[in-house]
């Protein structure tokens, strides 16, 4: 019974992840009702995107356990700035995200793995 | 209850859930659908690979395989997993869970105001499912690729196939990669860095985006602040570094870029440069 009880409980926890999965990426366009977001903000959003996947992936490279981490000997850093330079070597063209993936792995494996670089 | 709910929905969302938006014929024979998952495949590898990462994560931290795919099949938010797995497994209360889940998608409500502008047009059925289907990523390369939202139906359609090309293949990279980290969640080592490989997607992508000085500078203010504000709950500091590099590139572009302004009315996205 106290299994059964708890699986319940799991479905409606996970029903309820995807029901919020839904309600904050159509947040603002939910309702019909006709208004416009002002012209600043409308302007404003167009350094969203970026602002997001800084904010997302600088963290990701230079911090190690909640604490920026920039000695000599964190992976990441020369794994994304490879992939980085890869990047503008390529000029962003074809399919050079994947490029700097491989490139970014190809670099960050060998440390982390090999060599136990964070 | 359930009329009222569907009747919200749309009257033919009955028939319309069955041809969800990739299979719309309009979507997928338009050669926007192709541009889309083109723009996206060169991302895909990251996106399966920060995906799989979930799918082993959900059962390496004691979720049973039946609560992992459900909440694979259906949630499809990789960052709200990560901070709801823990929580589920500990029985934390739903109300903690839900809102914990909420704060850190808080940037898709950002990102929701930004798309309502391209989707009011739509219908709502396809409007919600398709912003269900909006992941980061998607969203990124769709506002790069219209950068104004088109005013007659044929740029309209563009756009929605557009969407649709690049939602089907990131939502398809990121399920077979999801399901199959779940299924050998066993014989793969959570510390063999497979994650990393996302987060360098995303490298590619930012570089992809940083056309202009401005973006440049937001892309910069948008990390350090991150850095800074990292020790908030709920990832709470990815809003916080949007928030900021927002207002501050804005202020900046108010100072700087307002005579170009005046020469071009009306010419005013990234020709500053």
């Amino acid at each position: 019974m106290g299994t059964r009880m708890n699986e319940f409980w799991h479905i409606i926890c996970i029903l309820g992840l995807a029901l919020i999965t839904l309600i904050t990426r159509s947040f603002f366009f939910i309702s019909e009702r006709q208004w416009q977001l002002p012209a600043w903000a409308q302007r404003g959003l167009q350094f969203a995107p970026i602002a997001a996947l800084s904010a997302v992936i600088i963290p990701e490279i230079f911090m190690f356990h909640a604490q920026v981490s920039m000695p000599l000997t964190n992976a990441r850093i020369y794994a994304a700035l490879g992939g980085a330079i890869f990047f503008v070597v390529r000029k962003g063209r074809g399919q050079v995200v994947l490029g700097t993936i491989l490139v970014g792995m190809a670099i960050y494996l060998p440390l982390h793995l090999g060599l136990g670089w964070s | 209850m359930w009329a009222t709910a569907l009747r919200w929905v749309h009257p033919v969302s009955i028939l319309e859930i069955s041809v969800v938006m990739f299979f719309i014929k309009e979507n997928y024979s338009h050669p926007s659908f192709k541009l889309g998952i083109k723009d996206i495949s060169s991302a895909a590898p990251g996106i399966a690979a920060w995906g799989m990462m979930i799918g082993v994560a959900m059962i390496q931290s004691g979720m049973s395989v039946f609560d992992s795919v459900l909440m694979t099949l259906i949630v499809f938010a990789g960052s709200s997993q990560l901070a709801a797995i823990p929580l589920l497994v500990a029985g934390a209360p739903l109300w903690v869970i839900w809102a914990t889940a909420f704060c850190v998608n808080l940037r898709f409500v950002v990102f929701s105001a930004h798309l309502r502008a391209y989707m009011m047009s739509w219908p709502r059925w396809q409007r919600l499912l398709a912003a269900y289907l909006t992941a980061d990523l998607s969203y990124v390369q769709f506002v790069k690729r219209f950068e104004r939202p088109a005013t007659e139906l044929t740029g309209q359609r563009s756009e929605q196939a557009y969407l649709a090309g690049n939602c089907f293949l990131n939502w398809a990279s990121w399920m077979i990669a999801s399901l199959l980290g779940i299924a050998l969640a066993h014989y793969i080592p959570a510390d063999w860095g497979l994650g990393f490989a996302g987060v360098l997607a995303l490298v590619g992508v930012t570089c992809s985006l940083a056309t202009s000085t401005l973006k440049r500078i937001s892309s910069l203010i948008g990390g350090v602040v991150a850095v800074l504000f990292f020790t908030l709950p709920l990832k709470l500091n990815i809003l916080i570094a949007i928030a900021c590099s927002v207002f501050l590139c804005l202020t900046l572009e108010m100072l700087f870029v307002r005579y170009k302004r005046t020469v071009a009315p009306g010419e005013d996205g990234d020709t500053y440069e």
